[in-house]
């Protein structure tokens, strides 16, 4: 059981802080994504987990066992990371057995777990050459070899993806999501692509500016996203907000356009409505003057701005749909559709 | 038609690299083929004549066993103050790579000893090391070693390696701590996940990664020990005592302006030349190539 606590974690560089209060529970076998901007603290995150950078205060355990104090290499975790790091002047093969003949484990088996895993991951031709003779797909393989061959009790990933081009992401993203399924092994993902976060993360943990927003499952995280932020980070295109006033369960739109928001909040809020859970409704009351179509063939991205103000509002039509620019459509979307956030804190309003 | 892109002829190129041609002939060229006509010749020693005896002067260093030990007198002398002086580079830069505050004076401290003059660099030795004076031999006798290198050869050996390496730390530092400032971090951070203490990170990842840097130090100190010592042994022992710290380059200097040999002084420069050639092309050739990752 490799469970994974952080508790109240907390990381400054002089007097700044930069993490603030982290909370989580990992439990075994899960593939938890931190996911947010850059610069919001992610990667400290995980060089926390890791060991290379030290804790200001709070706790991190990994199995039970509290590791703030103890050396990467006694926490028994393998990491990939971005630029791969690899051992330029010895071979894949040596690369991916540094770690074991450390660890004095017997030639034979050595060799044996190193075959194995390049046959997983169809680098068995590559096993004599040097990293610079390798493409960065061939490259990222040998840096995943690396960290599966120690069989380690955690994986963590620095954005293992970025540097590939976008084809390659994809399968790499589907194969890497495969592996730990099939491994079991807790991992923590590290990226600031919320599809790349939505497709591996059985649980996403947002980051903002060094604050947890949210940690939950990628569809808790669409559906019911805790505050502005998140609901403006996951899913794409973004949710459109809108400022209102909520009175008696309804909202008002700035212009005095009138929704039912089945919330039993009032007073100043932020509505936010997704791109594709508007329904194209020649009684609907939300009118958009088109600015732009975007035909992407099995989805027609229609910009334009609320009419009478200059909120931008983006909806996301099925198939192939033709609109004039200038031209005003009319919108409705049904009351679960809509979510309310505070004005000034940006939380959610539940009701 | 042509075949090649051609530009107007004019005089600016030759102007610009005139400066360098010029002082490459008059300082280098002309003393190197002098030193090989002086290798040829015989002279008396108030330089009223000579006579042209072809490869007699080498001949006679080949025959004379004071020469040949010089020879090997000199290959423990620069090997010694090549690995003495590495070493200790190497030891202070993995430090200074890891120094997180203080990084800047830490580095300027360790690298004000090469702006010492190698004359001043012995002249300081010859002090700290004084028989009667000197701090050292004064804490050496409290453990019981007697010091006087003006009468002990191995003593006075030593101490010439000590202030020769010395000096060439701080080249040697400088260079050793850009090698080691460019390995990327995440490789270091990947031993160090891996397992490998700082200590085996230092022997299986720092050091293969700077062996660039290494080969070409050695080829530098190398240099250095045979020819820049000169002052420091110079002002220390005078090459003494009975020759025990007389290495090729001071031998040069004693047969030629001390002993009047001129002839067969200029036959060990141009050997010493030689060498420099090889080492060189070796440098560049052949060790270059081989280190790869």
């Amino acid at each position: 059981m490799v469970d994974i606590k952080l508790e109240n974690l907390t990381k400054s560089y002089g007097d700044v802080e930069v993490l603030h209060h982290i909370e989580g529970d990992i439990s075994d076998g899960e593939f938890i994504v931190i996911v947010g901007p850059s610069g919001c603290g992610k990667s400290t995150l995980l060089r926390m987990v890791a060991g290379l950078e030290t804790v200001t205060s709070g706790e991190i355990s990994i199995a039970g066992r509290v590791v703030n104090n103890l050396e990467p290499a006694d926490r028994d975790i393998a990491m990939v990371f971005q630029n791969y790091a690899l051992y330029p002047h010895m071979t894949v093969r040596e690369n991916m057995a540094y770690g074991l003949k450390i660890r004095k484990i017997p030639k034979d088996e050595i060799t044996r777990r190193v075959n194995e895993v390049a046959d997983i991951l169809e680098i068995r031709e590559y096993l004599d050459r040097r990293p610079r003779q390798l493409s960065g797909g061939q490259r990222q393989r040998v840096a995943m070899g690396r960290a599966i061959v120690r069989e380690p009790s955690v994986f963590l990933f620095d954005e293992p993806l970025s540097n590939l081009d976008a084809k390659l992401r994809v399968q790499m993203r589907l194969e890497i999501r495969k592996l730990q399924k099939r491994l079991g092994v807790t991992s923590i993902y590290v990226t600031h692509d919320q599809v790349e976060a939505m497709t591996l993360g059985d649980r996403l943990m947002v980051l903002n500016g060094g604050y947890v927003e949210q940690f939950g499952t990628p569809l808790e995280l669409y559906e019911r996203p805790a505050s502005l932020f998140v609901a403006g980070f996951i899913g794409s295109p973004s949710m459109n907000f809108i400022p209102a006033d909520v009175v008696d369960g309804g909202a008002t739109l700035g212009i005095g356009v009138k929704l039912k928001t089945g919330s039993t909040a009032s007073g100043k809020v932020t509505l936010g409505m997704r791109p594709e859970h508007m329904v194209l409704d020649k009684s609907g009351t939300i009118k958009i003057k088109v600015d732009m179509l975007e035909q992407l063939g099995a989805n027609t991205l229609v910009h334009g701005a609320l009419q009478g103000t200059d909120t931008s509002f983006v909806i996301s039509l099925d198939g192939i749909q033709a609109a004039e620019i200038g031209a005003v459509l009319s919108f409705s979307a049904p009351i679960d559709a809509l979510h309310l956030f505070d004005a000034e804190t940006g939380i959610r309003l539940d009701g | 038609m042509l075949k090649r892109v051609h530009f107007p002829s004019s005089p600016l190129p030759y102007l610009l690299v005139a400066p360098q041609i010029i002082v490459t002939l008059v300082f280098f060229m002309w003393p190197a083929s002098q030193a090989l006509y002086q290798s040829l010749l015989i002279e008396d020693a108030f330089g009223l004549s000579s006579e042209f005896v072809w490869f007699e002067n080498f001949a006679a260093l080949a025959d004379d066993e004071q020469y040949l030990s010089t020879f090997w007198r000199t290959a423990v002398f620069s090997s010694l103050v090549a690995f003495l002086s590495m070493s200790v580079a190497l030891i202070l830069a993995g430090f200074a790579d890891r120094v997180v505050k203080g990084a800047t004076t830490y580095r300027t401290l360790l690298i004000w000893p090469y702006a010492v003059a190698p004359v001043l660099a012995g002249a300081l030795w010859v002090f700290m090391f004084n028989p009667t004076l000197g701090i050292f031999p004064y804490f050496l006798d409290m453990i019981g070693i007697k010091w006087n290198h003006y009468l002990n050869g191995r003593q006075a050996m030593g101490l010439v390696i000590g202030a020769a390496a010395w000096k060439q730390v701080a080249y040697n530092f400088l260079f050793y701590l850009a090698a080691m400032q460019s390995i990327p971090r995440s490789i270091i951070e990947a031993a160090a996940i891996d397992g490998a203490g700082p200590v085996r990170r230092f022997w299986t990842q720092t050091l293969p990664l700077i062996s660039p840097t290494t080969f070409f130090l050695i080829v530098i100190n190398v240099v250095y020990a045979f020819f820049e010592t000169f002052g420091i042994i110079h002002v220390v022992t005078q090459g003494g005592p009975a020759s025990s710290t007389t290495i090729l380059v001071y031998k040069v200097f004693n047969d030629g302006f001390v002993g009047l040999d001129l002839g067969g002084s200029a036959a060990q420069s141009v050997i010493l030349m030689v060498i420099v050639i090889v080492m060189t092309v070796v440098q560049f050739r052949y060790v270059e190539k081989k280190v790869e990752y």
